[in-house]
């Protein structure tokens, strides 16, 4: 057969949108004539990135309300209410029934959850005593292409859900969308996976395939599919993130594809919101470059649309019509975008330069390298002395724990008690959950080490103590991970950040992202075989199986990448770095879009 | 082939024919005109009921029956009528009959006459009895309309769901109406009530007095009103004889005919016609049958020689009697042009042609000449197609598509898919109007119908083998097709299982129905637990392959193990969530817990549900930590010191101190200038020294104390070097205090210091002494735009030092 050309087309993605869209707009016109819709503030982007309001004011909608607690009366005699199935929603929902029905006011209400009603929803709104009141649709919005390439589903409980809580209920989801994918898109050809989730959202997608119809006359098998769980590596979404599009994450937000810029950037009274997936090429090219680079590029830009700009200088009638219908409002448009990329340059310097971003990253560094640990511990301590933002900390003390397989007793109980002191006793459950989920260790003294390990081939200790060893295990062996599959290249010469050669260059050439590197491997190696000793560092439950003849695999070079539990910027660059240098096509899917603060918030209780 | 055109009749450019579909084989002979006749539209079922009503001398005691037969005659089943008097006989659009009884009662029944439920249209209708009705098709649902004997109107839309609504009295309504319709439009059912010369429109909450526009004749009394088949147009039988003919909105007339007879027609039905053209009505009397079309001399008059029963279709109307069953119908457009006497039609010629090719003439080759010549052929060959379609008689649907397929071999790339399509419809429609299974479908109707309703029908009728046939032979998917007919298979021999049959039954259904893909064996398993077989249904569950099925029904059946089991394989956490919830409920609290124990997964879920309590017993959640846990249980502790120290000295200083963390306690306190009271908590939490400078130069630098910050960084060695100090200098904004500890800085850190306190000379200076290039380019970074010519000077020589090295 014929190979395919070595940068295998993106499938068009927005066929997804426009079914999210239909279905969303079928069940509004469920109860025709005006209503209202009450909105989740978290779905707000979501549904921004969807459909536009003037779409749905089409289909009689007539208000849009922020769903936050306030009961408001009057309006339509018909509401929507559109929710994540959350418990505190359904209850800000049951409210304002009830507010409703304390004044004897009539309404037909629906409530659409989306991607799907949970059990407990139907509980609570019984609980509530409006349970008959209401009818209830889903909404199955999962997977949203927030990016050409980039698939999110916008549900960061994932994270809490399911490490700390052990939750699954959102597996069920993510292996339900990903079996609508292969049914639009055609079958993924390989399957590979690394990760307790992984395996579990693999063996769902066995179970669902006889209930999708393969949609595509079995034109597919032309890409493959690589689950890969957050907690395998921890350490990439900790880092401090350094392209373009990672600290415009960290300093303004970006939510569902799209970014609003304040005053401070816009040098107006009014927020700009910019949709940053609209395929703006200077967007395009300046999204994934390391920091440093960004305003150079941003300046040579100026200049060539300046003279753009001035190239209407001594052209004749003709042309200048010409020039004013076509390229004016392209030029004006750029222009527009170019000076709001140069404001947020300017606020992003102002916020992380100012500090010690540099000595920061020294630390990080140097924690990579596990070069001197005393003063990345008296570093963190300086920190938290200094009343620090708590995520930031906590970042730091993640990292330094899961860079060095736990930290030791004394080091940890003393920073432990800073970090209660300086933040509050209520900071006590954070840490818990830390442990719990992983990020934060002990370093187990050796015998008891021993002792886990001669439990453990007996084959008694089961549960969460076998988990919290395995885990420890596996995280001691960051540094082995590093020697063995080259995560902090040799630093014997200047790394180049313009034309880099390495995907390092994404945490400016100290470390490439554990989960991207693996990935790359695995890929290369069409498998597990000969990575047994990595994959048992990083926990074990890998898994590939294939579904077609292998001929046919190897010329896959459209892979979906799908983390869960979310994945940052800083590993989306990586991986379009690493499918430009290797021929390959990454398709991006996660449960959500997160970065090291939103991470860690995920964990914070109290 | 006889004469096709044999049986046509002309009425102006059109032409009608009736179609004898059935002779009928009645078991018995009665009069259907004392009978309530109820037929389903789409060659659907019959159902007579006696009319006692019509028989004053009956006792009221006798029980009426009550048969049902297929449209070909053919006695489904029969019963003895035991509930209340009936008033109207209808058939739903799902093929339920419907008996509405005059205290407000509508039975349901289905189509072997087995009761399957009651609705009521409320207490008025019961107290008042109801005296007439009218059922319509509103959308997918069946609406009934009905007048009471106090003259007032209840309608719903929808029998099953919706509660009957009253609708507006017309004034001035004092004797029953002369007739009256009820049709749906808009999402809402209207009411068309005549009485004597006034019409009314009664729509949810409004009247509206109307005329219809263009009457030529006054009129004393509407006698008959009739909506058509899509409810769209309505036909108006006046005494004057005339027929208007119009919209049913009244705002529109299409036509008016006269037909000099004051009778009233003992029915009054459209005669629709799908593509729309001319319309016509069909107005019945004891002994003549009048099509009448919308101008005055459009007629064609049928004689009829016992009473018969009309039954309007989409596309024509049935003539149902004792004898026969006919269809009355337009001659589609298609069929008058091939079969016309003396067509010219390129269908007509092909036709002809493909006769004298089968008779071995060479005329047949003339006629092919003349289809080309007017390069009509592949018109000629869908033609044929089409008018088989609308054709009854087996032989001339043969000899069209014979033609059609003579016809295309002289056509180079011709589609054949229209061909094999047709082929295949046709068989179907002929084996369905065989009269053991009398379903009289015409072509139009099927297309309207659509082949998945048509399983379903047959299904009804537990016509399992030609459903599957049918499923077969038009290549259904199999979720629509076959695994449907023997799911409802299967429900049916479940329910008709006896006793013996409960082993081996499971193994049969299986063995028939085997993985097929979307075959849901949780419907036949509901089937089995509504008869009251538990274990039937729960071995038909183990085939179910989908759990958000299995799982309720299982719980349904008290199978709670299993149940939770199957949940948890299914990954689903939601059944898993619902079982738990249920299994609370149902099992005290020592057997919920241990049957948890069994399943990690679940135990997880339970915590979480509990998760939300732990967090409010704070307190009790320390003491469990305690037991293994020496750092929590320190740092509650501490906590607690903490909180009654600050209430303490937040009363005694009035300062809100509650819940505040130790830091930012101490440092209020320092700020507000309690150092004494602040040095008693680092104290008493053994604060670390190096926190407590930190502490205490920030609180210092924020009131601007630089005296006693300057003592104090005197007071010993600063166990956190001297950055901090002038970090809170320039943070407050004192740039000459952070001067004074810019030379205790150690010399990696000066330059910088130097510069952030705006000390050019000294930078330089101290990089020229530490002679680093580093320091320099930080310089040179952060220099401002002009300088003196003495510093720059300096910088010149610095960068020739460096430079030379």
């Amino acid at each position: 057969m014929a190979r395919p050309c070595p940068a295998a087309s993106l499938p068009d993605f927005s066929i997804l949108n426009h079914n999210h869209r239909d279905q969303l707009i079928h069940l509004l016109e469920l109860l025709p004539g005006r209503k209202d819709l009450f909105i989740d503030p978290a779905l707000m982007p979501l549904l921004d990135r969807i459909t536009g309001s003037s779409v749905l004011k089409k289909h009689e909608v007539d208000k849009f309300f922020k769903l936050d607690g306030k009961h408001i009366p009057g309006g339509c005699e018909q509401r929507f209410f559109l929710i994540r199935p959350e418990e505190s929603m359904v209850k800000i929902v049951a409210d304002s029934l009830n507010a409703d029905k304390a004044c004897s006011f009539r309404r037909k209400c629906k409530i659409i959850f989306t991607p799907r009603k949970l059990f407990c929803c139907d509980t609570i709104l019984e609980l509530e005593g409006v349970y008959g009141d209401v009818s209830c649709e889903e909404w199955e919005c999962d997977l949203v292409p927030v990016y050409d390439d980039v698939l999110s589903m916008e549900i960061p409980a994932f994270f809490r859900d399911f490490f700390l809580e052990g939750n699954q209920c959102w597996l069920y989801t993510v292996a339900k969308s990903l079996c609508k994918l292969q049914s639009i898109y055609g079958t993924f050809g390989k399957v590979y996976g690394i990760g307790r989730s992984a395996k579990m959202v693999n063996e769902l997608m066995e179970a669902f395939s006889g209930d999708f119809e393969d949609g595509t006359n079995g034109k597919g098998n032309n890409w493959s599919l690589f689950l890969i769980d957050r907690d395998v590596d921890f350490v990439t979404p900790l880092c401090s993130q350094v392209t373009f599009q990672g600290l415009l994450d960290d300093v303004f937000t970006i939510k569902c594809g799209s970014v609003e810029f304040g005053s401070e950037v816009t040098g107006s009274e009014k927020n700009v919101k910019i949709n940053l997936g609209s395929g703006d090429k200077v967007f395009a090219e300046i999204c994934d470059q390391h920091f440093s680079n960004v305003f150079g590029f941003l300046s040579s830009k100026a200049k060539t649309l300046q003279a753009s700009y001035d190239k209407r200088h001594g052209m004749d009638i003709r042309n200048m019509k010409d020039f004013v219908a076509n390229e004016l409002r392209m030029l004006k448009q750029q222009h527009r975008f170019l000076s709001l990329y140069i404001g947020a340059c300017e606020v992003i310097m102002k916020k992380k330069m100012k500090g010690d971003l540099k000595e920061q990253l020294k630390v990080e560094h140097a924690l990579f390298e596990g070069t001197d640990t005393k003063r990345c511990i008296s570093y963190i301590e300086e920190c938290i002395n200094r009343q620090c933002p708590l995520p930031e900390v906590l970042r730091l003390l993640c990292l330094l724990s899961v860079t060095e397989g736990g930290l030791l007793p004394n080091d940890l109980r003393n920073l432990k008690n800073h970090l209660l002191q300086s933040y509050g006793t209520e900071q006590l459950l954070t840490l818990a959950n830390l442990r719990r989920a992983g990020l934060l260790a002990d370093q187990q003294p050796l015998e008891t080490m021993g002792k886990l390990v001669a439990d453990k081939t007996v084959g008694k200790a089961v549960g969460k103590l076998t988990d919290a060893f395995t885990a420890l295990q596996r995280k001691s062996h960051f540094r082995a991970l590093s020697k063995k599959i080259n995560l902090v290249p040799v630093n014997d010469e200047e790394f180049d950040l313009k034309s880099p050669s390495d995907m390092a260059y994404v945490f400016g050439g100290a470390y490439s992202p554990l989960s991207c590197r693996m990935i790359e491997q695995v890929l290369e190696k069409n498998g597990w075989t000969g990575l047994e000793d990595v994959a048992r560092l990083l926990n074990g439950s890998e898994f590939s199986h294939s579904k077609c003849d292998v001929s046919n695999v190897t010329s896959s070079h459209l892979v979906l990448v799908f983390f869960l539990g979310g994945c940052s910027f800083s590993e989306i660059a990586a991986l379009r770095f690493l499918g430009r240098s290797k021929g390959y096509r990454f398709v991006v899917g996660t449960t959500a879009l997160t970065n090291s603060p939103r991470l860690l918030e995920a964990l914070m209780d109290a | 082939m006889a004469l096709v055109t044999a049986d046509w009749s002309p009425m102006g450019d059109a032409f009608y024919r009736k179609t004898e579909l059935y002779a009928m084989s009645w078991s018995s002979k009665f009069d259907i005109s004392n009978h309530l006749v109820a037929a389903a539209p789409y060659g659907g079922p019959l159902a007579l009921m006696q009319d006692i009503s019509r028989h004053e001398k009956v006792s009221a005691s006798v029980r009426p029956k009550v048969s049902i037969f297929t449209a070909s005659g053919n006695e489904i089943c029969s019963f003895l009528w035991k509930s209340g008097r009936v008033i109207h006989l209808a058939w739903s659009l799902a093929e339920d009959l419907l008996f509405v009884q005059d205290d407000g009662q509508v039975l349901t029944y289905d189509i072997f006459g087995s009761y399957k439920g009651t609705c009521t249209l409320g207490n008025e209708v019961k107290t008042t009895k109801a005296a007439e009705a009218r059922t319509f098709s509103c959308l997918s649902h069946t609406g009934l309309a009905v007048m009471t004997s106090a003259l007032r109107f209840m309608v719903t839309t929808n029998l099953s769901k919706h509660r009957a609504m009253n609708y507006p009295e017309p004034p001035a309504l004092c004797a029953p109406p002369s007739c009256w319709a009820a049709c749906y439009q808009d999402r809402r059912a209207i009411l068309i009530v005549a009485s004597a010369h006034d019409l009314f429109l009664l729509e949810p909450g409004n009247v509206t007095l109307v005329t219809p526009p263009g009457l030529s004749v006054p009129v004393n009394c509407y006698l008959d009103a009739s909506v058509s088949f899509n409810g769209k147009l309505l036909a108006l039988y006046t005494d004057s004889g005339h027929i208007w003919m119009g919209h049913t909105t009244l705002k529109e007339k299409i036509g008016e005919f006269e037909t000099r007879n004051p009778m009233r027609p003992v029915q009054l039905e459209w005669c629709d016609n799908v593509d729309g053209s001319v319309p016509a009505v069909v107005a019945m009397w004891d002994e003549m049958l009048l099509v009448a079309g919308p101008k005055r001399d459009l007629q064609i008059q049928y004689p009829l020689d016992s009473p018969s029963y009309l039954v309007p279709e989409m596309d024509g109307v049935r003539v149902l009697n004792i004898t026969a069953h006919d269809f009355l119908h337009r001659v589609p457009d298609s069929c008058v042009e091939v079969f016309r006497i003396g067509s010219m039609a390129p269908g007509a010629l092909l036709l002809e042609a493909s006769k004298e090719y089968e008779a071995g003439s060479q005329k047949a080759d003339e006629y092919l000449r003349e289809i080309r010549e007017k390069s009509g052929l592949e018109h000629a060959v869908e033609q044929c197609i089409t008018t088989a379609a609308y054709e009854y008689e087996p032989t001339t649907q043969k000899a069209l598509l014979r033609a059609a397929s003579f016809g295309k071999c002289f056509l180079q790339a011709y589609r054949p898919e229209n061909f094999v399509e047709m082929c295949r419809t046709l068989r179907l429609l002929n084996a369905l109007r065989d009269y053991t299974v009398g379903l009289p479908l015409s072509y139009t109707q099927l297309q309207q119908l659509t082949v998945t309703v048509l399983v379903d029908r047959l299904v009804q009728r537990r016509m399992f083998p030609l459903a599957i046939r049918v499923c077969e032979l038009l290549h259904l998917p199999e979720r629509q097709g076959r695994s449907r007919v023997l799911e409802h298979w299967a429900c049916y021999k479940v329910m008709t299982m006896k006793a013996e049959d409960e082993e081996r039954l499971p193994k049969l259904i299986h063995e028939r129905l085997g993985d097929t893909t979307g075959i849901s064996y949780e419907e036949v398993a509901a089937r089995a637990t509504d008869m009251g077989r538990t274990e039937l249904a729960v071995r038909l569950l183990d085939y179910e392959a989908r759990a958000e099925k299995q799982v309720p029904l299982l719980m349904r059946l008290k199978r709670w193990e299993l149940a939770l089991l199957k949940a948890i394989e299914s990954g689903d956490t939601d059944l898993v969530y619902m079982v738990i919830v249920d299994l609370k409920g149902v099992l005290n609290q020592t057997d919920f817990y241990f049957t948890l124990r069994k399943y990690p997964v679940a135990r997880n879920l339970q915590l979480k549900d509990l998760e939300s309590q732990i967090s409010a017993l704070n307190d009790a959640a320390t003491e469990f930590s305690k037991a293994k846990n020496d750092f929590a249980a320190k740092a509650t502790e501490e906590q607690f010191r903490l909180l009654r120290q600050q209430k303490q000295h937040s009363q005694k200083l009035g300062l809100d101190l509650l819940h505040l963390s130790l830091h930012a306690t101490i440092l209020k306190l320092l700020r507000s200038g309690h150092v004494a009271i602040a040095e008693r908590f680092v104290r008493d939490h053994r604060l670390p020294d190096r926190r407590w400078w930190w502490l205490k130069v920030e609180a210092l630098a924020y009131l601007g104390d630089w005296q006693e910050l300057e003592k104090f960084s005197k007071s010993k060695k600063s166990p956190i070097g001297y950055q901090p100090f002038v970090d809170a200098c320039l943070k407050h904004g004192n740039r000459f205090e952070a001067r004074k500890y810019i030379h205790k800085l150690p010399p990696e850190q000066k330059v910088k210091g130097c510069l952030a306190t705006g000390e050019l000379e000294m930078a330089i200076d101290t990089a020229s002494e530490r002679k680093s290039e580093d320091d320099l380019a930080l310089i040179l970074s952060r220099l401002p735009s002009s300088i003196e010519p003495r510093v720059n000077d300096k910088l010149e020589a610095l960068r020739n030092q460096l430079g030379r090295r």
